[in-house]
């Protein structure tokens, strides 16, 4: 097992060598539209030097006039040193910023898979006890509805309903207009209301895959011999079920729950931007958009470190639940 | 056809374990009919069909052109005069004195507080109050200046008129006098406030003051008049017939907190048929650019299907190619390829397609050529998961004896995989690529949603519903954006519910 994980770690890394590269080179060859347009700003100021001279010297400061090879290996000995710049659209420390956004992101995404798992679970099981009933086509049907929502068209759905029309809550941001006249309850509640139709978004766009997951695996189990053996003993439907099935239908689940952990970190990129709700999805949208170098890499990289921590973990998750797994 | 009919005539006859009673169905016929008996899966495909026709069949039909827009004629009221009542002090000086902005704003202190005597820099002011809002300002006995709302204005096409006229004009109107002499010169005045030198009008006066908002309008001394009557009258609305005899009408509107009445004119102006509620030309109304919505939605289920199809073909080829290779060969090669795919598994595709989205906006590219690299950017990014899928299915396939039977046939290695192996993946590539179609529509209105994907003239369900970013067009016009999504829904559930189905089709232990 610590082999396993030592080797999958190494492995890892070399990963994301290759990614951070593959990012970097990419960021890069953009044009840098950043440097440029605060070149620009900079040379219209009176008695500033002139445009070119202002390119060359940001480019200077930003590391940007080295080839972009020995430029990776630059920009690869910061990071590793924990030394990840200034982000350029924040005028922040990149990290400062990242520490700043980032637990709106995970309290988000965490409540968001709370509900995904009290919805999806039981309506999977019922759909696989009941294969083939009406139950099953409904919950099907609309797994499949969830899945094919797109998010920016149901997110302007709610806000047309809920917002516009019945206007229970704000259309966007994170605080309302009185915020700062609240008491810490009052704020409180007003983050509260303000984050309900972001997460019912992230709840039903990402709903219908969690509980085909579950109806298919169920259904894998309720058609394996010991549940047969389970019924041939007598034993009543709701043991079988619950008991012997659901208990081995927990073993994927647990799995793929597991593996998306790390992912409640990476944001929800679509719907915090149609919500303006701070968290790192948006922020990095803004910066992905103006060109900021510094905060795109590490959002990126920091994206690729948490999808490789996923399959690490559903890995090992893999193999300490189901005891018949081993890990060479 | 023949065929079927003698067998179903013939069937009574053959004894109970003839072979000829079982009807023996090939495993592709198995496959279909498993997938008929699928109630999703048919009303995906019929979801599918509806939109295939919609997409490519309604843009020929459309009498109009994706990029069409069209006009209108539209009623706007604009500002046509404004009309104030003077409530400030004008002054005249008369010819020769001087009474400047400072001494006239001792006049001012003067006459609120009723004074009748001002100092400014050692000259003493007096103050005689001729009538209402009219006084006249002495130094001595000198005659320096007067003071007056009611306004002495020059006559149409005329020259302002003399201090003398002003002021005599003025006393007489204060009085209520109807002859003056001013200069040596008689003037009469009119019941309309006309100052008349013999019979022609030089001057009249009028306590209001009509601007005009148009320009390179000149208003006329009638239409003043019959503005102020109406004004006076309180009346809402004014008509007036011009010297060509044509008639306008105006409405006037009183705003309290300026003191301006505002004289609008309804004139029609020829503009784009903006938001167009839905009507017989145009069944879906028109969007912000005059366009008719409808079929902009036909060509924009045209391009999100195009691109969906394409992306997901570049990303089949490439997936089956490296995936056949790495399963069929193993050891070194599947590895490398394999660490490959595991360095675009990790590769964050949402935020790299923004970056290049945004690249290409600073770049300003040409909208076809975005087009094509939306694609193959897509194509490229999307391609390991079905290189995991092809060289998971080899690895069991390759172990098989009917690979073990090619082998012994001496067939060459690239027909063993093409031929031999991708056949055997084709069921689950093909649910994987359904699926993956649908998902690729969305990734793609998504980015067009957000203004980095398709761009105009081109139409996409997404951009189309980019719209919605101003929020007056989603709470007003539904018929802009919530069509384009139903369309877009329905391409993407038929996309899923057809690979559901395939899926449980392909499926041999489904004994549905």
């Amino acid at each position: 097992m610590k082999k396993f994980i030592l080797k999958r770690l190494l492995l890892s890394v070399v990963i994301l060598f290759f990614v951070t590269f593959i990012i970097y080179m990419l960021l890069r060859c953009l044009p840098s539209s950043y440097v440029e347009t605060m070149a620009m700003q900079l040379a219209t100021a009176p008695g500033s030097k002139p445009y070119e001279e202002w390119v060359a010297q940001l480019n200077v400061q930003y590391g940007l006039d080295l080839h972009p090879i020995p430029g990776y290996f630059v920009q690869l000995k910061n990071l590793l040193t924990g030394n990840f710049g200034d982000s350029w659209r924040f005028n922040v420390p990149v990290i400062e910023k990242f520490q700043e956004v980032i637990w709106l992101s995970f309290i988000m995404g965490a409540i968001a898979l709370v509900f995904e798992l009290i919805i999806a679970i039981p309506l999977g099981i019922i759909a696989a006890t009941k294969q083939y009933s009406k139950a099953d086509y409904i919950i099907t049907a609309s797994a499949l509805v969830g899945i094919s929502l797109p998010t920016f068209f149901f997110a302007t759905l709610l806000k047309l309903v809920f917002s516009v029309k019945l206007g229970w809550f704000d259309v966007s941001g994170l605080v309302g207009r009185n915020h700062a006249l609240l008491d810490a309850t009052g704020q409180m509640l007003d983050i509260a209301n303000h984050l309900v139709l972001p997460i019912v978004t992230l709840v039903i766009v990402s709903v219908g895959s969690l509980m085909r997951y579950t109806r298919t695996n169920m259904l894998e189990v309720l058609n394996s011999d010991y549940i047969r053996t389970a019924r041939a003993k007598g034993l009543s439907e709701r043991k079988v079920i619950y008991h012997h099935a659901f208990r081995n239908t927990l073993i994927p689940l647990v799995t793929i729950v597991g593996g998306s952990l790390p992912g409640l970190f990476s944001g929800a990129l679509i719907t915090e931007t149609l919500f303006a709700i701070p968290g790192i999805g948006y922020t990095s949208y803004q910066s992905m958009v103006a060109g900021d170098i510094p905060f795109s890499m590490f959002y990126l990289s920091f994206l690729a470190i948490l999808t490789l921590l996923g399959n690490l973990i559903s890995d090992i998750l893999y193999a300490v639940v189901d005891p018949r797994v081993r890990i060479a | 056809m023949r065929d079927n009919r003698a067998e179903k005539k013939t069937k009574e006859q053959y004894s109970l374990n003839d072979d000829r009673r079982v009807k023996v169905l090939s495993p592709g016929a198995l496959v279909a009919k498993r997938f008929f008996r699928n109630r999703l899966a048919v009303l995906g495909l019929v979801m599918l069909a509806a939109m295939f026709i919609f997409s490519f069949i309604g843009g020929v039909v459309s009498p109009y052109g994706q990029a069409e827009q069209f006009y209108t004629y539209e009623a706007m009221s604009k500002e046509y005069v404004a009309v104030t009542r003077n409530d400030d002090f004008r002054y005249a000086v008369a010819d020769g004195q001087e009474f400047g902005s400072a001494a006239q704003a001792q006049f001012l202190l003067a006459q609120t507080t009723g004074q009748e005597e001002f100092t400014y820099r050692d000259v003493t002011y007096r103050v005689a109050e001729e009538g209402t809002d009219f006084y006249a300002v002495y130094t001595g006995d000198t005659l320096l200046a007067i003071a007056y709302k009611d306004i002495v204005n020059a006559p149409d096409n005329g020259v302002e008129p003399a201090f003398a006229v002003k002021y005599g004009a003025l006393v007489a109107y204060t009085n209520g006098e109807t002859a003056f002499t001013a200069d040596g010169t008689d003037y009469t005045l009119d019941a309309d406030g006309n100052i008349l030198q013999s019979s022609e009008v030089v001057g009249y006066i009028s306590r209001f003051v009509v601007q005009s908002q148009v320009s390179g309008t000149f208003i006329s001394r009638d239409f003043k008049e019959r503005l102020e009557e109406a004004i006076n009258d309180g009346a809402a609305e004014f008509a007036y017939t011009g010297e060509d005899g044509t008639e306008n009408n105006y409405t006037i509107v009183y705003d309290a907190s300026k003191l301006v009445w505002s004289v609008q004119q309804e004139t029609l102006t020829y503009v784009y048929d903006m938001y167009s509620a839905p009507s017989l030309a145009h069944p879906l109304g028109t969007d912000g650019n005059g366009m008719d919505m409808l079929t902009r939605l036909m060509y924009g289920g045209r391009v999100s299907l195009i691109i969906g199809f394409v992306v997901v073909i570049i990303e089949t080829v490439i997936g089956v190619i490296l995936g056949g290779v790495s399963g069929y060969f193993g050891g070194w090669i599947d590895n490398l390829i394999m660490r490959v795919v595991d360095v675009f598994y990790c590769v964050p595709s949402m935020p790299i397609i923004i970056i290049i989205g945004a690249a290409m906006d600073a770049m300003q590219m040409d909208p076809t050529l975005r087009m094509f690299y939306l694609m193959l950017i897509l194509g490229f990014l999307g391609w390991p998961g079905v290189a995991r899928l092809v060289r998971g299915q080899i690895l069991s396939l390759r172990e098989q004896e009917f690979m073990t039977a090619t082998e012994a046939c001496g067939i060459r290695t690239s027909r063993r995989i093409f031929r031999h192996l991708i056949p055997n993946v084709i069921p689950q590539l093909i649910v994987t690529c359904t699926m993956g179609l649908g998902s690729t529509i969305i990734t793609e209105a998504t980015l067009s949603f957000l203004g980095l994907g398709v761009k105009f003239p081109f139409a996409s369900w997404g951009n189309i519903i980019s719209d919605v970013n101003n929020s007056y067009v989603m709470t007003n016009y539904w018929f802009i954006w919530i069509p384009a999504g139903i369309c877009l829904l329905i391409a993407v559930l038929g996309f899923n519910f057809v690979g559901d189905g395939l899926r449980d089709a392909f499926d041999p232990k489904m004994k549905r």
